[in-house]
This record gives structure tokens, C-alpha cells and sequence, in this order.
């Protein structure tokens, strides 16, 4: 039966070793029918975006505790543009301040979801985000 | 087709479309398809396969590193389970490969087997078609190996490699998984472990005892080669790169490249005609006429493959 | 310790009452849910009684503190003899800063000190290493020499404080700046007291802050034992850890399990090494998380001291009482705190805080507030301290010894962890000890499946948390936050250019062959570690040389 699944990286950017967030996102998706690329850690931003382009995602999450997303993310999303990829939804999760997230949401990042944010929540706006395109 | 056009100048994210628009099968799949086969036929397809806990990402990962060095390039196919409750996919076998990222001359994709019985998906000889057609050489897939898939990897790959590894179980698990046969190299990873000479003796007694029985079951007047490996620290990886090397070679020699090539091709043509056949037969299906069938079935008033007759007489 | 007779009659009251007065009162209205489960979504019970710890003997499973079993308590006298060490992890930004937060914190009357490093440092990269990009000081403080150690502790009597280091993979060489950094003042080694958390297994586990494969770290790790049992008599070598295992997800059964297993491998470590028992597990100590359920939580405690007791003394034949004693640090479970109403955070610490002391822990560390949303803040670090500082004296609990000791809950609660635990033992020894069953990925998937099913019972309901799935508000509350000095890391760049351009290159260049040669051989590598660290060696130098000789560990594929 030809089917379209909805393809999602979910990446640890950066040295951050906290995974237990990122993981439980990742079963959160696969439950909900998604197919679900995990990077593992220690991801560069480089390798991130190549695994974006050849797993040819719907969605990138990116998932950080470490503070460094503000160093991070401004280049996963200029490799992301310079590899054609801006298509592609981007959302973050894990220890980002307010007040870091207007600049992010201008990088492309279009969807933050912290600390208590339901797996459902998450589930819910990339099925509404998809559908709409 | 405008993507299989940017895909042979070298367009990586054009391979990637293709691979997904391959994998959800719609019309465009086969105006790709048909666009790109004229390009295929050059690739070096090699499958790995194994129980879980095998190690075997960790040695594509080093397989693909000798390859490299040889001035290979290399395309990997990772396959995993499709959740059969979900429909969806948990994919981790990047994780291991790490060391070959940044580097052009790779492409790493991986797939869910969607449904399909075995390990591999319904799609997966296709995706290696578009990998093929981008120019790589040497083309890996890996499956996670528990029976069927094997089967399936070894008629679309042009060797297959099964890795075990000892501490698994008192069994060889590719021996209770009934896969033997497919093997035309076996792996022992992990061999620092204990039991790894074990390991290794008792593959040589299976295949001591195939070997007499009939000649060898995938490639005649080869006895696949049990290599040592121990994947984590790149040991023992170019011995068997080195056996692959000689397989292929020796079904070039011995002509039976071209016969292996043949059956596939046939088997493949079969197996897509069944799958249409089967598809459209459903699609144009009386669904009321099939619940009646049913119903006379449950009342014992007919036998199924009777009900099967009407349904394809009609 | 009940008698047979005395059991009967209460089994037979305890029916009547089910029947009678407990069915009138559920006839007009249940209880409220079905199952009433703890923060590890066990179950338990409405009532216990003395027909649930019938089998305890006191004298063996209980006895007295500062005796075998040590259930009750490591030291005779606990807290009434000596409160617990007051030790607030703490850092941030350059040494400078951190320096600042540390008489901050000794200022409102903190008793012991604990370094939180950044995570460049963490991994063994200088503060200028390109995998350090975006990551400076932004968790910890950054200590990239014997510099930054020195400006750490300047003006801190470290021959009078202890120290605790929350550092792993690199932790032989940063204990190794702290001790020549106390050299340089004229401290000798020997009067040094700390800790160093140095427990590499926990890292493939759960924490993830792993550089090199297992063999070599424990190599490291049990160096350290040696070099400390010989030469820093006061230090604990490690601090065999939980905590991070129950962040990561873990029941509080697996956290008891899979720590004290961490801590069986690391005494075979020891004694494989040579080492007699009674040398060197005195100094080992233990570090716990305070979860959210009171009563589990103590229950953990008091079960973790009696087991390895036991498992100490039959096991490993250690006869000195003091390699019987558990001895911990805890800290109050961070993955508890929310983002929603951080205020509320103040009341779950304080809850998880009288847990740990309650289950007689030796250290505290309590969170602020704000955890959720960054690093704490002054006031929001002191209220956290105060907060130790109430229970401590004003609550009352400190008066006596293991209060809850002879609760028919507690102690039926302390055995259940105990059995639960066990079971957890024979698995692990099955995959080949602690060592084999992570290669086989054993605990980190049970922590994966435990931290999704923990999800999941929030996702749906099941469990309550206040302000983010009941009790919401639509205001938003903004506390101060602590502000990260962007000119620091210009500064500690600076300083660390300086360091490398003043020092003896050459002896720097030599001291690192001889790490190299000794780390491809086979002797104790404190001392080169030494030799490297006062020649002001960085610590990436260092941590560089470990990583061309014993390779980088590589994240096993564990959903």
C-alpha cells in the first residue's frame, strides 16, 4: 500500500549529552506513525544538515540544554538555506530562554517546545504543519 | 524527468527526493524509475546482514572506510522495522557512522520496512536503483537479519555477507534462523569476545557439512569464508573486503555473474507483475460481492478457493 | 519481630476491617483513583501493617547506626553529631566569576564546595578548541589550566574546606591542578579533602560525558584509587553515582540498582589492580538523586546502605567497617523542576531535601528555583540554601536518629527495593557485570523505557504535575535570571594564549612524551598527569594525548 510517511531527524547538536528528552520525542513519533531518524550525539552542525538532506525530512528537531543553541542553531539554519533545505520544519526543544526565542523564530525555527511541553502537543503541530503543505 | 536529470549531474538532494518519492510508490515512482534504469547496472550491491547485537552497523561503517580508501564510492541503505502497531519507525543506525560524515563520496539513507514481511523493504532494490544511477560503486545494504529479509537480500544483492557474534546464545543465529545458505561470506565481530573461535568452528562445520550435501547454495564452487573481525577498532574489516573482492571476481570468471544477473532480473520482473497483479486485481474488486463470498464461506456453503474462482473468473 | 499469634489476630482484625469499616466508607465514595502509584510508578498499598515486614528481625535487618547493616544510619550519632555538608554546585562562566559564586555561597554558610565545569571542559577541550564553539562556560566554569584551578580557589582555604569536582573522563587531571594548585600555596596533598565524581560507568549510562572506551577510563579510574589511598588519605576518589541515571529516566530501583552494580564493578576494578579491599573502598562514596516521592526515596537510601554493607563484607571480604559504609552525596532531582510557576520549585526541593535527610545523607545539594530556565541566580542559590538550612534547624527531624525507622510502609518499602534490586543483580551479572551489560545496551534501554512510560503517564493524565498539566496559569511568571558575562570567554581565550606563551615549552613538550609513553604502558599515571599539570600542560594537551592512545568511544545504537 503506497504510502507517505512523515520523515523527522531528531538531532543533539553540539556537546550537550542530555538525551533523555530527545529519545522519548523520538518513540512519542514513532507511536504516532512517523519515521524517526535519531542522529545520536555530538552532532555537528554540518552533519546534521547532511543527514537532513539525505534522509530527505519533513522535519529537523533539535534538541539542546547546554546554552549553546545560540551559537548553534544561527548555523544549522545557514546550512540548512545553503543546501536548499528551508523547506524544512524546524523546531527546537530542551533549555531556551524567552527571551532567545523571537531571534530564533526569525532563523526559521518555528516551533520551541520546553521543559513540560506534552509529546502530544509536539505530535499534534507537525501533523497540522505537514498537512498544511 | 527533471529530478533524474539533476540526480546524474550530481545533485545530492535530488537523490534523496527520489529515494522518497520511490518509497511512497505513486505514479511518480515509475516515470522515475523507468527515467533512471537505463542508468543502473554498475553498482557493486552488497548485503549485510545479521541478528541484532551483531555489531553490523559498526562494520558497514568500517566497510564503507575501506572502500574510501580505495577510492570507492559508497552508498548505504540501513534498513529497520516498521512498527507493526504504529506504522512508524525508530532509525538509529546512523549513529555508528559517524566517521563518515563530510565526506562527498558517501550517501547514507535510511529506511523502514513499511509492511513488507521480511527486513527489507518492498522499495529498498528500488532505492538502490537511484543510488546505482547517481554513479556510486559500492552500494551496502544492511538489514536487520531474522529470516525472511535475508532471503530477500540475498536476491537483490550481488553478495551477502551475515555477521555473527559470539555471546549471543549458544546457537549460531544465523543457523537458527535458517539463512546459512544465503551467506557467501560469514563475519565473526566482536571476535575479542570469548567464544569467537567457537563461533568460527562451528561455521566452518556447517559449512563443511553444506558443502557435501551439494555444492554451495547462492554462488556454485564458492565456500564462503569465514573472516574475523573486530569492527569497533577497524580490525580484520580489509580481509573481507578483500573476499568480496574475490566473489565478485569469481562469478565474473566462472560466468556466473550473467546468470545471477538473469535470475534476478526475472525474479524481480516476476515479483513486480505479481504485486500489480495483486493490486489492481483488489483495486477493481465488488467489495459487496467479496462480503457475500465471505458470508457463504462462514455458512459453509462454500469452500474458499471455490469463492477464489468466482472472484477471479469475474 | 512480631509473634506468630500476635500476626494472626492482627490478619484477622485487618479482614474485619476491610469488610466493615473500610467497605462503608467505599460504598459512599472510592478512593480516588484506581492504583496509587510512586514517582517510579510502583504501587502501593492503602495500609501497611506489621503483617508487611513480618519476617524483620531488627538486630539483622536493622540494628544500629554506625553498625552492620548500617541500615539506619553510617555514623552513630548522624546528624545530631555532625549536620551534613552544605554543598551547593556552583559554576559558571570564567574562574574568576565562579570564584566570586563560591565566597558568595561560604559567605551564607555553605560548609563544603562543588565545582560544576563547562561542558568543553567536561570533555577534555580547551576553552579555544573548535568543538568548543557556543559551548564556554555556558553550565559551568571553564578550566582549561593550572591557571584557571588557581584563580578557582583563590582566597579559599582549601586546607580547611572540602571540594567536590563533578568531572569524569578528564577528572584524574583536573584533581590533578587542584592538588598542585593547593602545592603552589603550600598545601601538601596530604591534608586534601574532596571528592572527585570520577565514575566513568554512569557516563556510558546516562550522562554521556564519555571521551574514551571503557577500558582505559576504568585504567584511569582505578589509578586514582591507588594514587589517592597512597598520597590524599582525606580524598574520595569517586562518587559512585546515581543521580544522573534517575535524571535520565530510571525508576528509583534502577537507580539503586544500577549505581551500587557501577560500584561492585568498580571493587573488582580495584582488586583486579592488586589492591587489598580495605585499601582503597573507604574512600569510595556515593551520590543519589531526591526524587519526589518522599517515602520511596528514603526507603532507596536506607536499602542502598544495607546492601552494600553486605555485598562489602561477603562479597569482597572487605573487613574494615568502614569499606562496609555507604557513605552519599544527594542532590534534588533537577528533571522535577519546572519551567511553569518556577516558584513551586522552592516547595518540591524543600520536600526532596528532607527525603535525603531524612534517608541520612552525608552531603546536600539542594536546586534553586530557576533550574529549569538557566543557572541560578544569587537570590534564587540562597533560598536553596536556606532551605537546608530551615530543616536543618527548625524542622525537628535532625533531633533523632532514622526517625522513620519500624514504619510499616518504610520498611516494607526499604525490603521491596532491596528484592528489586537483586533482581536487577542477576541480570546484570548474566550480561557479564555492569561492564557487559552496557556493551549490550541492558540499562540504558530499561532508563529508556522507564523515562517514556514516565512521559506517558503525564501525556495522558495519570500523573499530576502542578503548573504544567493541572493548576495552569495563564500569567507568566519572570524571575531574575542569572546573566552569563559575554566578556569572559575574550578573557579566558586571553589568558590561555598567555599561559601557553609564558610557559617552558620544551619541559611542557617533554612531560607530555612521557604521558604518552606511560599511558601506552602500564604504570599509574597520576604522577605524569602531575608532571604535566604543574608545567601548566593544558588540560586539552593532556586529555589529547588519552585520546590518540586509547581511541574515543562511540554511542552504542539504543533507542
Amino acid at each position: 500500500m503506497p504510502e507517505k510517511k512523515i520523515r523527522v531527524l531528531i538531532a543533539k547538536p553540539g556537546l550537550d549529552g542530555h538525551d533523555r528528552g530527545a529519545k522519548v520525542v523520538a518513540r512519542a513519533l514513532r507511536d504516532a506513525g512517523m519515521e524517526v531518524i535519531y542522529t545520536g550525539l555530538r552532532q555537528t552542525p554540518e552533519m546534521i544538515v547532511e543527514a537532513a538532506l539525505q534522509e530527505d525530512v519533513d522535519v529537523v528537531g533539535l534538541s539542546i540544554l547546554s546554552g549553546a543553541h545560540t551559537t548553534l542553531f544561527p548555523r544549522i539554519a545557514n546550512l540548512l538555506k545553503d543546501n536548499g533545505l528551508d523547506d524544512v520544519l524546524v523546531l527546537a526543544g530542551g533549555i531556551i530562554p524567552d527571551e532567545d526565542v523571537p531571534a530564533l523564530n526569525e532563523l526559521g525555527v518555528r516551533g520551541i517546545f520546553g521543559p513540560g511541553t506534552s509529546t502530544e502537543k509536539i505530535v499534534k503541530f507537525i501533523e497540522e504543519e505537514i498537512g498544511k503543505r | 524527468m527533471k529530478l533524474v536529470e539533476r540526480l546524474l549531474t550530481g545533485d545530492r538532494r535530488a537523490i534523496a527526493r527520489l529515494i522518497t518519492i520511490i518509497e511512497n510508490d505513486g505514479a511518480e515512482a515509475q516515470e522515475a524509475l523507468a527515467a533512471l534504469y537505463p542508468h543502473t547496472g554498475q553498482a557493486h550491491i552488497v548485503g549485510v546482514t545479521g541478528a541484532p547485537g551483531t555489531g553490523k552497523s559498526t562494520l558497514v561503517n568500517e566497510l564503507a572506510k575501506v572502500y574510501r580508501k580505495r577510492d570507492r564510492t559508497v552508498g548505504i541503505i540501513a534498513v529497520d522495522p516498521t512498527s507493526p502497531f504504529s506504522g512508524g519507525a525508530l532509525l538509529g543506525d546512523r549513529i555508528r557512522m559517524r566517521d563518515l560524515s563530510g565526506d562527498a563520496g558517501i550517501f547514507i539513507r535510511s529506511m523502514a520496512t513499511r509492511g513488507s514481511l521480511g527486513g527489507l523493504a518492498r522499495s529498498t532494490a528500488d532505492a538502490v536503483k537511484v543510488l546505482d544511477a547517481a554513479g556510486y560503486q559500492t552500494i551496502i545494504v544492511e538489514t536487520v537479519g531474522a529470516g525472511q529479509s535475508e532471503v530477500d537480500i540475498a536476491k537483490a544483492a550481488h553478495i551477502t555477507i551475515v555477521v555473527e557474534a559470539p555471546g549471543l546464545g549458544d546457537e549460531i543465529q544465523a543457523f537458527k534462523a535458517g539463512i546459512t545458505e544465503i551467506a557467501d561470506i560469514f563475519v565473526v565481530n566482536k571476535a575479542d569476545r570469548e567464544g569467537a573461535d567457537r563461533t568460527a568452528m562451528a561455521l566452518q562445520m556447517i559449512l563443511d557439512l553444506d558443502h557435501s550435501s551439494h555444492l554451495s547454495s547462492q554462488t556454485p564452487e564458492w565456500r564462503p569464508p569465514v573472516c574475523k573481525t573486530i569492527a569497533l577498532h577497524g580490525e580484520g574489516v580489509g580481509a573481507v573486503v578483500e573476499a568480496v573482492e574475490e566473489h565478485a571476481a569469481h562469478l565474473r570468471e566462472s560466468g556466473n555473474l550473467q546468470r545471477r544477473e538473469r535470475e534476478r532480473i526475472e525474479r524481480e520482473l516476476r515479483s513486480i507483475i505479481t504485486q500489480e497483479m495483486t493490486r489492481s486485481f483488489f483495486e477493481r474488486l465488488d467489495e459487496a460481492q467479496f462480503d457475500s463470498l465471505v458470508d457463504s464461506i462462514i455458512r459453509r456453503e462454500l469452500d474458499p478457493h471455490s469463492a477464489a474462482t468466482i472472484l477471479l473468473k469475474g | 519481630m512480631f509473634e506468630k499469634e500476635k500476626l494472626a489476630e492482627i490478619k484477622e482484625e485487618l479482614d474485619k476491617w476491610e469488610e466493615t469499616t473500610l467497605q462503608k466508607t467505599l460504598n459512599r465514595f472510592p478512593e480516588r483513583r484506581d492504583t496509587f502509584i510512586t514517582t517510579s510508578s510502583a504501587p502501593v498499598e492503602r495500609l501497611y501493617t506489621p503483617l508487611d515486614i513480618a519476617g524483620l528481625d531488627y538486630e539483622r535487618d536493622l540494628g544500629f547506626p554506625g553498625q552492620y547493616p548500617f541500615t539506619r544510619g553510617v555514623h552513630p550519632t548522624m546528624h545530631r553529631g555532625r549536620l551534613w555538608t552544605m554543598r551547593m554546585f556552583a559554576g559558571f562562566g570564567t574562574a574568576e566569576e565562579t570564584n566570586a559564586r563560591y565566597k558568595y555561597l561560604l559567605e551564607h554558610g555553605e560548609t563544603g564546595l562543588s565545582v560544576a565545569f563547562d561542558m568543553p571542559t567536561l570533555y577534555g577541550y580547551d576553552t579555544d578548541d573548535p568543538q568548543a564553539e557556543g559551548e564556554f562556560g555556558k553550565c559551568g566554569v571553564a578550566v582549561s589550566s593550572l591557571a584557571d584551578m588557581e584563580l578557582l580557589f583563590d582566597d579559599i582555604p582549601v586546607d580547611e574546606i572540602t571540594t567536590s569536582m563533578t568531572i569524569n573522563s578528564p577528572a584524574a587531571v583536573t584533581w590533578a591542578m587542584y592538588i598542585a594548585a593547593a602545592e603552589k600555596r603550600g598545601i601538601p596533598m596530604e591534608v586534601l579533602g574532596g571528592t572527585i565524581q570520577n565514575d566513568i560507568l554512569k557516563e556510558y549510562v546516562a550522562q554521556k560525558e564519555f571521551i574514551f572506551p571503557p577500558k582505559p577510563s576504568m585504567r584511569l579510574v582505578v589509578d586514582t584509587f591507588e594514587f589517592g589511598a597512597r598520597h590524599l588519605p582525606k580524598w574520595n576518589t569517586i562518587s559512585i553515582s546515581g543521580y544522573h541515571i534517575r535524571e535520565a529516566g530510571a525508576t528509583a530501583a534502577q537507580e539503586l540498582a544500577f549505581t551500587l552494580a557501577d560500584g561492585f564493578e568498580y571493587v573488582k576494578a580495584g582488586m583486579e589492580r592488586g589492591l587489598d579491599v580495605d585499601e582503597f573502598a573507604p574512600r569510595l562514596s556515593f551520590f543519589f538523586n531526591a526524587h519526589n516521592d518522599f517515602f520511596e526515596e528514603i526507603a532507596k537510601y536506607r536499602a542502598a546502605r544495607r546492601i552494600w554493607a553486605r555485598e562489602m563484607r561477603e562479597r569482597f571480604g572487605a573487613k574494615n567497617p568502614r569499606s562496609w559504609w555507604m557513605r552519599f552525596h544527594t542532590q534534588t532531582a533537577g528533571c522535577s523542576l519546572t519551567a511553569q510557576q518556577p516558584e513551586n520549585n522552592i516547595v518540591r526541593t524543600a520536600i526532596q531535601a528532607l527525603a535525603a535527610v531524612l534517608g541520612g545523607t552525608q552531603s546536600l545539594h539542594t536546586n534553586s528555583m530557576d533550574e529549569a530556565l538557566a543557572l541560578p541566580s544569587e537570590s534564587a542559590v540562597r533560598i536553596a540554601l536556606r532551605t537546608q538550612q530551615i530543616i536543618a534547624h527548625e524542622s525537628g527531624v535532625v533531633n533523632t536518629v532514622d526517625p522513620l525507622a519500624g514504619s510499616y510502609f518504610v520498611e516494607a518499602l526499604t525490603n521491596r527495593m532491596e528484592e528489586e534490586a537483586y533482581e536487577y543483580f542477576r541480570k546484570i551479572e548474566s550480561l557479564g557485570g555492569m561492564l557487559g551489560a552496557i556493551e549490550r545496551g541492558f540499562p540504558q534501554r530499561e532508563i529508556a523505557e522507564s523515562a517514556y512510560r514516565y512521559q506517558r503517564e503525564i501525556d495522558t493524565g495519570q500523573r499530576t504535575v502542578v503548573g504544567v498539566n493541572d493548576y495552569l496559569t495563564e500569567e507568566h511568571v519572570t524571575i531574575p535570571l542569572l546573566e552569563i558575562d559575554r566578556e569572559g570567554e575574550q578573557r579566558q581565550r586571553e589568558r590561555l594564549a598567555r599561559v601557553r606563551r609564558e610557559r617552558d615549552n620544551e619541559l611542557v613538550a617533554q612531560r607530555l612524551e612521557a604521558l604518552r609513553e606511560a599511558a601506552q604502558g602500564t604504570d599509574n599515571l597520576m604522577p605524569y598527569i602531575l608532571d604535566a599539570v604543574r608545567a601548566y600542560a593544558t588540560l586539552g594537551e593532556i586529555c589529547g594525548v588519552f585520546r590518540e592512545v586509547f581511541g574515543e568511544y562511540r554511542e552504542p545504537v539504543i533507542l
